[in-house]
């Protein structure tokens, strides 16, 4: 009797997959970049040239990179302003030792080993000293920006020593006509995608963030996988740096500046629910991409920049207006 | 032997006196009433034993032996598992995850360790059969009605074998016919020789499932008696203050 009603209930999930599918945000998210991609390619010849899609799957890799670790600490409940200034932070302390001759590598690592050390820094004020992380990661806004220019003494810096080839392929090179910085969001968006669902890190990031209390009562590591979710979001933040500081070939203490709101807008609006407690990795991607589309059409359109974020608003906007819609229908 | 030992638990929360002086001893297999009004100290006790709160002084010994909780997970091994009043649930996952909450089992595939959704599922909804509730492993619970959270939050309890089952006001938000269930499940569990602790604020629900009965007045234990040496009239005078020990 019992298995019976199992089999009906399994069955009509079944039946209903389509409608499940339509009813994810980063469904509807990635229909409307994919409708912007081909109308452009129809009223513009300018859109769908090789040139342009490099561009395009460049550009938005960095902000999808960073928008994987913000929707980690979104979904725990959390919020992480300081990306944009571990970017910059990142990219001075790498291509400063890469300046003295050290090797990209080595240089990498100490690179990142700073950025998680911001991201340390954070999770443990949050997490041990229980102070909210809006606050404490503005602070460290501030104080990682500074210290890539007291690292820097706020000079550009251009060569990267011995690896300098290497440092700009990386960044700026392409294998199989694709650029690298596209390689790096797909291995990581596959990885954390997968960790989100199929470890218990992933789900317990979702508890945090759902109710942080009863995470605690049943004895989940809080407050350590907290460190750790604001590591990560420093650690795709250090590599988005040292990304972007090798394309573009030169390091200058402005780079990131105000990322962190393109960052944040791409994981709103992939599916990442400020309250805590949602949040895809595939959604900051496509989130990610829906912004850059959006800032290359304009381009593109001839219309004036300082629209941009304009749409940009608008789609963060429109994507959580639809999600309470749709909610409002679920649930009436 | 007991099951359960406190001597001389107290609580203080800065200035307050939450709990004070508490002592207590539960059988294998024996259901304890633990009674008082609200603010008494109940929940705290509760989570003293559950490993939440380290006691402020005072001595907890299971079968015999003195035990330090420094968390939760120190307690649910030495075999306590708890029904807290607010249900500790996450309406963001589904009902099987909030059962398995923190003890996820896993299987390997390709060499890592992933978790067994397949296993999850199975098991709560056997344990969602057991305790007669129309809830389904794979609904959010935020979806849920009162008694459908309370049954995720009383399957929880019975995922490994407990020795001692501690339930915070289980009762509390669901139906006549689910408190029945509720009741049936205690008196099944103490068949299993399984000690219960039920804390409660519904005077038939006590004196139908208790052995015992505890009564904490403002921190203080002011009684603990057998059921049927004891009655609805007296209990309702010591958590009152009416009476003033028993
Ligand atoms: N974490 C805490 N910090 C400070 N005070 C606390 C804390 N937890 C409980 N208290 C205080 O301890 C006292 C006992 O609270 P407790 O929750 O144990 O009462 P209770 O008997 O469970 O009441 P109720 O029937 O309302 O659930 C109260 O005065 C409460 O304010
Ligand atoms: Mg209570």
């Amino acid at each position: 009797m019992s298995s019976s009603i199992e089999s009906i209930i399994d069955q009509s999930e079944h039946r209903n997959i389509l409608s499940r599918i339509m009813n994810v945000q980063i469904f509807w998210v990635f229909l409307a970049a994919v409708l912007a991609c081909v109308a452009l390619s129809l009223y513009t010849d300018t859109f769908a040239t090789d040139r342009n899609l490099f561009n395009v799957a460049r550009n938005f890799a960095f902000v999808g990179i960073m928008a994987i670790g913000m929707t980690a600490v979104i979904a725990s409940g959390g919020i992480d302003l300081s990306v944009g200034s571990i970017v910059v932070l990142t990219a001075v302390v790498v291509s400063t030792f890469m300046a003295d001759g050290y090797s990209f590598w080595l240089s990498a690592i100490i690179g990142l080993g700073a950025a998680m050390l911001v991201g340390a820094f954070n999770g443990i004020l949050i997490a041990y000293a229980g102070m909210p992380a809006f606050v404490v990661t503005l602070g460290s806004l501030s104080i990682a920006r500074s210290l890539a220019l007291v690292v820097s003494d706020n000079k550009m810096i251009w060569e990267f020593g011995p690896d300098n080839d290497l440092f700009l392929w990386i960044g700026g090179g392409s294998t199989f006509g694709l650029p690298h910085p596209l390689y790096a969001l797909t291995v990581i968006a596959i990885i954390a995608a997968l960790m989100s669902r199929w470890s218990r890190w992933g789900q317990y990031t979702f508890a945090i963030g759902g109710n942080e209390h009863a995470a605690v009562l049943t004895g989940i590591p809080v407050k350590r996988l907290k460190v750790g979710i604001y590591m990560f979001s420093a650690l795709t933040a250090g590599i988005a740096g040292i990304l972007m500081a090798g394309w573009l070939g030169s390091v200058t203490t402005n780079l990131g500046q105000s990322m962190e709101l393109t960052v944040i807008a791409a994981a709103v609006i992939g599916g990442a629910n400020l309250a805590g407690g949602e949040g895809n990795a595939l959604g900051a991607v496509v989130g990610a991409l829906l912004i850059e589309v959006i800032r290359n059409s304009l381009v593109l359109l001839h219309i004036d920049p300082f629209w941009q974020n304009t749409f940009v608003g608008s789609a963060i906007i429109i994507a959580v207006a639809f999600d309470r819609f749709r909610r409002m229908r679920t649930s009436s | 032997m007991s099951r359960l030992k406190l001597t001389g638990i107290a609580k203080e929360f800065g200035a307050i006196h939450a709990l004070d002086d508490v002592s207590l001893d539960i059988k294998p297999g024996e259901v304890l009433g633990l009674m008082g009004d609200n603010g008494a100290g109940k929940s705290t006790l509760v989570k003293i034993v559950a490993g939440n709160f380290a006691p402020t002084r005072g001595e907890i010994r299971i079968d015999d032996e003195p035990v330090h909780f420094h968390n939760p997970r120190d307690a649910q091994l030495a075999g306590i598992e708890v029904v807290y009043q607010d249900l500790a649930l996450c309406d963001n996952m589904t009902a099987a995850s909030n059962v398995y909450l923190g003890r996820e089992p896993r299987r390997r595939v390709l060499g890592v360790n992933v978790i067994d959704y397949a296993q999850m599922r199975a098991r709560s909804s056997e344990l969602f059969a057991q305790l007669k509730s129309e809830t389904r492993p794979r609904d959010l619970v935020r979806r849920m009605s009162g008694g459908q959270r309370q049954a995720v939050a009383i399957a929880r309890t019975l995922l490994s074998k407990p020795k001692i089952v501690l339930m915070d006001e289980p009762t509390a938000a669901i139906s006549v016919r689910q408190v029945a269930e509720v009741l049936d499940l205690i008196r099944r569990l103490r068949d299993q020789g399984i000690s219960v602790v039920l804390i409660s604020h519904r005077m038939p629900d006590v004196f139908s499932v208790c052995d015992r009965i505890a009564v904490l007045r403002r921190g203080t234990l002011v009684a603990s008696k057998n059921t049927h040496a004891s009655s609805p009239e007296e209990v309702t005078g010591l958590i009152t203050g009416a009476i003033e020990a028993a």
